[in-house]
């Protein structure tokens, strides 16, 4: 076991993918207990199926994937936030339009300008080669801002999270703090996309915090968990992947689903 | 002394008016109820009291001894989730948020929270989950939470429903006791008139887009 990581961190592409991998995981985590609480979810998926959109272009015209992604997917996370607050419009059908009407676009475009390649398959499924150094530099960068900004909006977050009625009529900026889980989520997305895929980087924001919910009962420690959840199917997921040759992606997903099946199991006894 | 001041407001969806130039007041020490049927618009009166909807005309005039944020609102049960995972401390902390410096809650907000807690006999909970508390419990912390966030007005949107008899009587005791010995200012939304109401506080009534009184415990005396 040791020697085996041993093993993989004398690969440089390895060091990197582990490095922004392990930052991703607690990124997505703690903002997924939020989204997850908030009945935000959705917006987590539409975002991940606009990234696909938004590095197809990328991959076409030859530009920085996450230089294009962030901005493009700030807006649209903003966007999204609107819609699930309009009551008057089934906010949930409309995240599922764009989903797909990304995808596609996206597929369209890759296939007309390139012909259909292993760009789609990776961008769908992930990939731990995608990393360079300058990007790991930005992904560094981007998840210190994130968990910056969490912990310094930590009780700001929570107050917003658990009722926002009374938030606001204590005069607390609501739209403010929900713009900022919407903007942080957006970042975090941008930053694992590419070793997730956009078909599976929701599942880093949802599985931790599920998984914790199962048996812990306050925010503090449901957040503590999800944060070692997440950092041990990562690590459990990538060591997976090195020794049997499996896609990265789809194994950390795996290991997440079989922690919230423990978990559930214990949370259904403990009861 | 006056709190708050409704001058010929008017609330309306879609273009339908549903509060049709009401006035109304709160004054300082007052307890009010506000009774009124489903879709009477009692729950946009107490929206529009909270800021959470804007008038159509008209306007609320706020005393400037009340900030904005020195509205405690206890929202119903049934809009907090059910499976939150949160305990009562983070809770009822959470009403010190507007008077927060720095990364975290001070000792004095901490101190305040505890203070509170202690008035409504619920500190020994301060450490349980709230999603294990009783719908009476469940109550007090919240309004634990909104004595954080203030001690001028306490607004409560159907506080009685899903509690049991005993429960519902204690809370009718204790919010007439934080009115009479805190002099907090209570206002309470709910369904219908109930024995525990009548010689308690003033009695509204929202219906056809209009808000009046029906009792008013200083004419009779008691």
């Amino acid at each position: 076991m040791i020697n085996t990581i041993i093993e993989m961190l004398s690969y440089p592409f390895l060091q990197r993918a582990i490095l922004v991998g392990l930052m991703v995981s607690v990124c997505a985590s703690l903002l997924g207990v939020t989204l997850v609480l908030k009945r935000y979810s959705m917006i987590g998926d539409g975002l991940s199926h606009v990234a696909f959109g938004a590095m197809a272009i990328a991959v076409v015209y030859q530009l920085n994937p996450m230089l294009v992604a962030l901005p493009l997917l700030i807006i649209v996370a903003f966007s999204l936030l609107r819609l699930s607050e309009n009551s008057n419009i089934k906010g949930d059908a409309v995240i599922g339009l764009i989903s797909v009407s990304s995808l596609a676009f996206g597929v369209l475009i890759i296939s007309i300008k390139k012909g259909v390649n292993t760009d789609i398959y990776n961008y769908m499924f992930g990939s731990i080669l995608s990393m360079n150094q300058s990007d790991v530099y930005l992904s560094i960068a981007l998840s210190l801002v994130v968990l910056f900004l969490y912990f310094k909006y930590y009780d700001e977050i929570f107050s917003v999270t658990f009722d926002e009625n009374f938030a606001k009529a204590t005069g607390v900026n609501v739209g403010l703090y929900n713009g900022l889980i919407a903007s942080l989520t957006a970042i975090t997305i941008v930053l694992g996309m590419r070793m997730m895929g956009s078909m599976l980087i929701s599942s880093l924001i949802i599985f931790p915090a599920l998984t914790s919910m199962r048996i812990f009962s306050t925010f503090k420690t449901v957040i503590i968990s999800s944060v070692i959840v997440s950092i041990v199917s990562f690590l459990i997921g990538i060591i997976l992947s090195y020794l049997y040759s499996l896609p990265s992606g789809a194994t950390i997903v795996t290991v997440n689903l079989i922690l919230f099946i423990i978990f559930s199991i214990i949370g259904y006894i403990k009861k | 002394m006056n709190l708050i001041n409704f001058d010929k407001v008017s609330f309306a969806y879609n273009g339908n008016i549903i509060l049709d130039e009401i006035n109304f007041s709160i004054n300082q020490g007052d307890f009010i109820y506000i009774v009124g049927e489903n879709g009477s618009g009692k729950t946009t009166f107490l929206r529009g009291l909270l800021g959470l909807k804007k008038v159509n005309s008209g306007e609320i005039i706020y005393s400037k001894d009340l900030n904005k944020n020195q509205i405690g609102y206890i929202p119903q049960q049934k809009d907090i989730k059910a499976d939150f995972p949160a305990n009562v401390m983070e809770i009822v902390l959470s009403g010190r948020l507007n008077y927060k410096k720095g990364f975290f809650y001070s000792s004095k907000d901490k101190s305040i929270a505890e203070y509170n807690l202690k008035k409504l006999d619920i500190l020994s909970l301060r450490n349980k989950p709230y999603k294990y508390l009783s719908g009476g419990q469940q109550q007090r912390v919240l309004i634990a939470r909104a004595l954080c966030a203030t001690e001028k007005l306490l607004i409560l949107d159907e506080p009685d429903t899903g509690l049991d008899p005993e429960a519902r009587q204690e809370l009718y005791v204790l919010l007439k006791h934080l009115n009479e010995k805190e002099n907090i200012t209570i206002l309470m939304v709910t369904h219908d008139i109930k024995q525990e109401m009548i010689n308690t506080g003033k009695i509204y009534r929202v219906a056809d887009g209009k808000i009046a009184i029906e009792n008013d415990k200083g004419d009779e005396n008691d």
